[in-house]
């Protein structure tokens, strides 16, 4: 797993506060955007959980004892976090789980720059018309060097399903064998 | 005639008696007409009180102390005839006695033997007539040594005379609260003339500051003009020489027009000092301070500040988004003001408004109204932790990355 390297913004505690500013405040989510999917490519994670974000050391900058988790009168405020997923949900970078918005997917690439991503593997290595595995597709040795290698299985099935509305693919979902065929 | 002695009486009454009584530790007065009995105090004070005419005592003897008694209380035995028919109830219901015995613990004024034996022998209740009982002492006779007529003495019981006593309690009640309104109608009419006082005192100070205002060619000459400014600097230092007051003006718009003048005017300089504004409960306190007594009301401050801008004068009321209310100066900038605060961020590397309160000697309030001017402004950005809110320079929109 590679490292990440932390912006500026990372230790420069007005980061983890929401500003007022208006213009201040555009920076701000800009920057905890970029990082975000930074963070999640270079781990490979797909989920945000809010509940969970203090263990996270994304949101948790214990150098400079920040958290973006604002300590208000007692109580936590996902306030500035749930912001921020918003606007990633706004540019198709992230969508949430369950209704209360506690547990989020993250789409370091767009749902549909994934399928287009994966379909162009699939075209330049011959795969069109047969399945693969979706297994294959993320742990297999022809896409080690894929960026989609290792990708969460639910952001891969979503990815997929935009190709199947373009009917460029099929999904074949049974308990145990998921695979796509690619057209 | 009357004598009072402190004595300890046992006392047995009525024409056919004698008996151990309970009347003890009282005063014995005796009159030209009667002998009264009372607990300490309360004869001279006219409440209730045990009387026993003279007319009825036959002789009376001193005791000769027995052979075996060794008290020292002097003892005077009287020897009294049979009760008239029509006689009152007295003390006690009857008796086989008849005779009292007045026993004097603390000891006898040894006159008091010659004086009872002389009223006796007078027999004054013969020669006038009984006066009806709430008169007594107007014919207590003479003898000279009455210096102050006796108090009142009534019979006092059942209702009625529980009635009477607490009629006149409050009636005592009543003449010392009117003696209280008194000393305070007194009191009233002393403050009438300290008001009267001052109030001249101001017209004079009006009439010099008329004088020394004058322009200079009608001045008297007598007057420098920097005496003129040091007289000024006196008055100022000493409060407001001529508050503008409510009653002087007709509309309250006028009052608040004037006052607004005022303020200004005496807030111009101060302001400046401390930095070129200054909170609304500052101003109260420094207005209503050289005020002395004429204060004013936070609503009619609050009017008068709002009237300063529309008047054109150097000071102007500036409400902040928090609502805060300050006066400041006209020249007041605030891209000066954020301009410095930036700056002194960037110094720092942080800034809390305590902080800042601290460095520029002003209100913790006004310093953290003026960090969120600067913020607002784009120049700052904020940490806030559970410590403090903290300002930082606004490295999101300062740094290109």
């Amino acid at each position: 797993m590679a490292e990440i390297e932390w912006p500026w913004q990372y230790s420069f505690p007005p980061f983890f506060t929401l500003q007022p500013h208006s213009d201040t405040r555009a920076k701000q989510l800009a920057a905890w955007k970029s990082l975000i999917l930074e963070y999640y490519r270079i781990t490979k994670q797909a989920i945000v959980d809010i509940r969970e974000v203090h263990s996270s050391p994304l949101f948790n900058n214990s150098a400079i004892n920040r958290i973006l988790f604002r300590q208000d009168n007692g109580k936590l405020s996902s306030e500035a976090i749930l912001l921020i997923l918003e606007e990633l949900a706004k540019s198709g970078n992230a969508s949430p789980l369950d209704k209360t918005k506690q547990r989020w997917l993250i789409y370091w690439h767009t749902l549909e720059e994934w399928g287009e991503i994966i379909y162009n593997w699939a075209q330049d290595n011959g795969f069109i018309g047969s399945v693969c595995t979706l297994f294959e597709l993320t742990q297999g040795e022809d896409t080690t060097h894929q960026e989609f290698y290792g990708l969460d299985t639910e952001v891969l099935i979503r990815a997929l399903k935009t190709l199947e509305a373009n009917k460029k693919a099929e999904l074949i979902l049974f308990d145990d064998n998921q695979g796509v065929k690619f057209f | 005639m009357k004598f009072i002695y402190d004595a300890t009486l046992t006392y047995a009454y009525t024409m056919v008696m004698l008996r151990y009584t309970n009347f003890e530790s009282g005063e014995l007065v005796l009159t030209s007409h009667r002998f009264l009995w009372g607990r300490p105090g309360d004869i001279s004070r006219g409440l209730t009180c045990l009387s026993l005419s003279l007319r009825h005592i036959v002789f009376f003897e001193e005791e000769v102390p027995g052979p075996f008694s060794f008290g020292r209380s002097k003892k005077i035995i009287i020897h009294l005839s049979e009760s008239p028919v029509d006689k009152m109830p007295g003390p006690l219901d009857n008796s086989i006695y008849n005779y009292i015995k007045f026993s004097f613990k603390e000891g006898l004024d040894p006159n008091f033997h010659t004086h009872l034996s002389d009223t006796i022998m007078r027999r004054v209740w013969e020669f006038t007539p009984i006066m009806p009982l709430n008169h007594p002492d107007s014919n207590t006779k003479n003898s000279g040594d009455i210096n102050k007529p006796l108090p009142q003495i009534k019979t006092r019981t059942g209702i009625i005379g529980i009635e009477r006593s607490l009629q006149e309690q409050q009636k005592a009640t009543d003449e010392s609260i009117s003696m209280a309104f008194q000393d305070l109608k007194k009191l009233m009419e002393v403050a009438k003339d300290m008001v009267s006082i001052s109030k001249t005192i101001s017209a004079k100070i009006r009439v010099i500051l008329d004088k020394i205002t004058l322009p200079l060619q009608e001045r008297q000459g007598d007057i420098t003009e920097d005496e003129t400014v040091r007289f000024k600097s006196y008055l100022m230092s000493l409060g407001i020489d001529d508050p503008v007051t409510r009653d002087a003006y007709k509309s309250s718009n006028e009052y608040f027009k004037q006052l607004a003048i005022q303020l200004a005017n005496i807030l111009e300089e101060p302001i400046k000092e401390v930095g070129g504004m200054m909170t609304l409960t500052d101003v109260y306190c420094r207005v209503n301070r050289a005020r002395g007594l004429e204060l004013l009301s936070p609503e009619d401050l609050l009017n008068a500040s709002r009237q300063l801008a529309s008047l054109s004068l150097p000071i102007v009321l500036r409400v902040f988004d928090s609502g805060v209310m300050v006066l400041q100066s006209r020249s007041h900038d605030d891209n000066a003001i954020v301009d410095v605060i930036a700056e002194l961020i960037k110094e720092r590397g942080s800034l809390t408004a305590e902080e800042f309160a601290q460095s520029e000697g002003i209100s913790v309030l006004l310093a953290r109204e003026r960090l969120l001017v600067t913020e607002k402004r784009g120049r700052a950005s904020r940490d806030d932790t559970i410590e403090a809110l903290r300002f930082y320079p606004n490295l999101f929109l300062e740094k290109d990355d």
